[in-house]
């Protein structure tokens, strides 16, 4: 169905002679490649792997709760199985997912740079990256680890009776692709943008991601040190975490979530940052108070590291500090409210495309609105209390860390999926798939808040029989959920061979990006690098007026 | 490795491409290597917390322990750091003067002296053993509350043991950039390399100036 605005919108026809996916072809080519754009997509491929395995464990753990008796898998298996889905799902593919992927292949184009400033390294973090996940896939498939993702001492260093040591080892090794990750992008960001491109005229994706960067500099090493004394403590007895010899396990808390706190914020940020570049472009309007957006994300970032202690409101913790930390954890909805404000003041007349990357963005607004809002009620002290390990904590951290980031990273994948292929993904399937995603991430999550509220604990393979009928709702949401997610993979391998070529812009959006062709060249841009005089998101409705993204 | 045989001769050359000009990579180095250092910082953060948190909750038994350590061997291995960082700041300035010979020198003369310091950790940690201060090899302790004093050798080992890590891979960049220093690889302005490995080597220095007090001094009237 072709139409008059349609053949507008596709003003270039062809692929471009030559791209940064052909200049040079074969497996030593990728496996050597130091563009960051090449770079991006090994990192989407390796985190796809990650993010299968963890779904089906997942899919296992939802059919083990289909009912009250622990019938399919036994307990240990199933302390086994959200083990691995928690830590490959946190550390190896939520932490890398918008920030290596998207974050690596348009970082450096949106601020019109021929690459990262440390290409190899680039590179280098992706193999360690990989070393950590096979690290980790061979304690699995040694047996697996029943500490879930926290590795709380002493049962990880004392009685666990699994693999921790290599598990904790692969997370270790990971962390260090994070942080050359995070020391690339911010190095990038501060010495490469283009001549004009002044701080307060970067995209927003930018000063997120810059945000997000800081944490993963500054927290990472916190928990690669942490999992080290922890690894060593296991192997020899130090101490440490130890009472036996006066050491302290809560220590070990306080350090892992100086870290996995502020990681937290790694894995909403970047979705932010996609948000921010959806809204505007679907909307045509600038966004709403950008200083402020802009401010909010380092404002999370620096709120981030001083509210780790609401993990610890039932752990021995002096009330004083509870309190301090709650009253901190409040403070933090503040930034973040004002980004969803500010988005929703963007879409006020604006001329909104029901494209599907926008589809995932308001999802994203509306589900991030839901799960922010019970993490004030989890941040309360008297309330945590009740609600503390219980389906409610479970049901408000899908709701940030799926509904959140994996829909800015679908929406964001979708919008640069023209930019990073050449071609466009079939519309009718993207918006049902995004349709389909938002029913069913409703429909597995939101039964966990009232399951939690009456009292289910989180990590247990049986429950009192009256709890089931939320289960079965939340096992039927989460097949649902599946199906949104494997629409995306075929459609989006389909589109490689036969979707319609895109042309540079497809969306007539603005930043430096879609300046340059799709696929664009090895360095980015053609000529000479793009001189920026205005601020980002100059869209105006009327000049879009003939614009008619929804029939693409 | 394709360093070694850079071209030398013109600046232009030294530009990787993904960069505009010769100060916008120098720039972009430091950077890197200054948040490389912040992380560092954090790294070493969390035993530095360990420490601090073990130090307050058995305060007495630190005291004690840290009595017996060697403290003329740390002051004296304060003092080699110290004086490599010194020699280190001199191969900066000889490289930013196209002083090939005693950057070389320097060079070797930093490394050796970080080599020295090994040394001497070496004998420190040798007698240590002898001690019985190593944990859970031969480890007696006449006091009260061994546990606790375990606990602080403990943290000592880790401590030490991470910084002479980071002092044996220093060593390591120090030879090598002595090398390349040899043969002319850092002349004409393509220095940058030098500094870099300088900030690196300083930071070792610091984390010392840190652990020696609060290792070795605590228990010192």
């Amino acid at each position: 169905m072709k139409t008059a605005t349609e053949i507008d919108i596709q003003t270039e026809g062809e692929m471009p002679r030559e791209h940064y996916l052909n200049v040079k072809t074969g497996v030593k080519a990728w496996l050597l490649t130091t563009d960051h754009k090449r770079i991006g997509i090994l990192y989407l491929w390796t985190i796809l792997v990650f993010f299968l395995i963890a779904s089906v464990a997942a899919a296992m753990m939802r059919i083990e709760l289909l009912t009250p008796q622990g019938d399919f898998v036994t307990n240990e298996t199933y302390n086994k199985l959200f083990t691995i889905h928690g830590v490959l799902m946190v550390w190896f593919f939520l932490i890398p997912s918008i920030p290596a992927v998207l974050g690596n292949f348009v970082i450096p184009m949106m601020i019109g740079a021929r690459d990262v400033a440390f290409p190899k390294l680039n590179l280098l973090s992706w193999y360690i990256f990989v070393a950590g996940g096979a690290l980790t896939l061979w304690a699995i498939i040694h047996g697996g680890v029943d500490t879930g993702w926290t590795f709380y001492t002493p049962y990880s260093t004392t009685y666990a009776n699994s693999h921790v040591i290599t598990m904790a080892a692969g997370v270790f090794v990971a962390g260090f692709s994070s942080i050359i990750t995070g020391l690339n992008f911010m190095t990038t960001i501060h010495k490469m943008r283009a001549p004009g491109l002044t701080w307060f005229r970067l995209p927003l994706f930018i000063w997120s991601m810059y945000a997000t960067s800081v944490i993963l500099v500054l927290a990472t090493p916190v928990l690669a040190i942490t999992l080290a004394v922890m690894c060593v403590e296991r192997i020899w007895g130090v101490g440490i975490f130890d009472p036996k010899l006066g050491g302290d396990p809560i220590l070990f808390q306080h350090m892992f979530w100086f870290y996995s706190h502020p990681a937290v914020y790694i894995m909403i940020l970047p979705g932010m940052g996609v948000v921010s570049e959806l809204i505007t472009c679907f909307s045509r309007k600038r966004i709403f108070g950008y200083g402020f957006v802009a401010a909010a994300s380092m404002a999370i970032a620096v709120l981030g590291f001083l509210v780790w202690g609401h993990h610890m409101f039932v752990s021995s913790q002096s009330v004083y500090a509870g309190m301090v930390f709650s009253i901190l954890s409040f403070l933090v909805a503040i930034p973040s409210a004002i980004k969803v404000f500010n988005w929703t003041a963007t879409l006020h007349k604006g001329s909104i495309h029901f494209t599907t990357p926008m589809l995932y963005a308001l999802g994203f607004i509306g589900l991030f609105t839901i799960g922010g809002m019970t993490g004030l009620f989890l941040a309360t002290l008297a309330v945590d209390v009740h609600v503390h390990d219980s389906y409610f904590v479970i049901a408000h951290f899908h709701y940030i860390m799926v509904g959140g980031m994996v829909m800015a990273f679908m929406g964001g994948l979708h919008y640069w999926w023209p930019k990073i292929t050449g071609r466009l993904y079939p519309e009718f399937a993207g918006k049902l798939a995004a349709m389909i995603t938002f029913a069913g991430f409703n429909l597995t999550f939101f039964p966990q808040f009232i399951l939690g509220y009456l009292g289910m604990p989180r990590r247990y393979h049986a429950y009192p029989p009256e709890f089931q009928m939320f289960n079965v709702l939340s096992t039927a949401g989460a097949s649902i959920l599946g199906i949104g997610y494997l629409l995306p993979l075929i459609y989006f391998l389909w589109s490689l061979k036969f979707g319609r070529v895109a042309g540079p812009n497809p969306w007539r959006a603005t930043g430096l990006e879609w300046q340059t062709p799709s696929p664009p060249p090895k360095h980015n841009f053609e000529e000479k690098t793009p001189v920026v005089t205005e601020k980002p998101y100059s869209y105006s409705a009327e000049e879009d007026a003939d614009l008619n993204l929804a029939s693409i | 490795m394709p360093i070694l045989t850079w071209p030398v001769s013109e600046e232009s050359a030294l530009v990787h491409e993904q960069f505009d000009d010769i100060g916008q990579q120098r720039e972009a180095a430091k950077l890197g290597m200054w948040i490389f250092l912040a992380t560092e910082v954090l790294f070493f953060g969390g035993l530095f917390l360990s420490y601090t948190v073990y130090r307050f909750a058995y305060g007495h038994v630190f005291v004690e322990a840290s009595r017996k350590l060697d403290v003329v061997i740390g002051g004296a291995n304060t003092a080699v750091l110290l004086i490599s960082s010194l020699l280190m700041a001199f191969a900066v300035r000889a490289s930013k003067l196209d002083q090939r010979r005693m950057l070389t020198g320097l060079l070797l003369g930093t490394a050796l002296l970080g080599c020295v310091f090994m040394s001497l950790k070496g004998v420190e940690y040798h007698k240590d053993y002898v001690d019985h201060l190593v944990p859970r090899l031969g480890f007696k302790w006449e006091g009260a509350d061994p546990g606790n004093a375990e606990l602080f050798y403990w943290i000592y080992f880790a401590m030490t043991g991470l910084h002479a890590i980071h002092v044996t891979v220093g060593i390591g960049i120090l030879l090598v950039l002595a090398l390349l220093a040899w043969r002319k690889t850092f002349s004409n302005g393509n220095h940058n390399t030098v500094e870099i490995a300088g900030l690196y080597w300083h930071f070792v220095d610091i984390v010392w100036c840190f652990l020696f007090p609060l290792l070795y001094l605590v228990g010192h009237r």
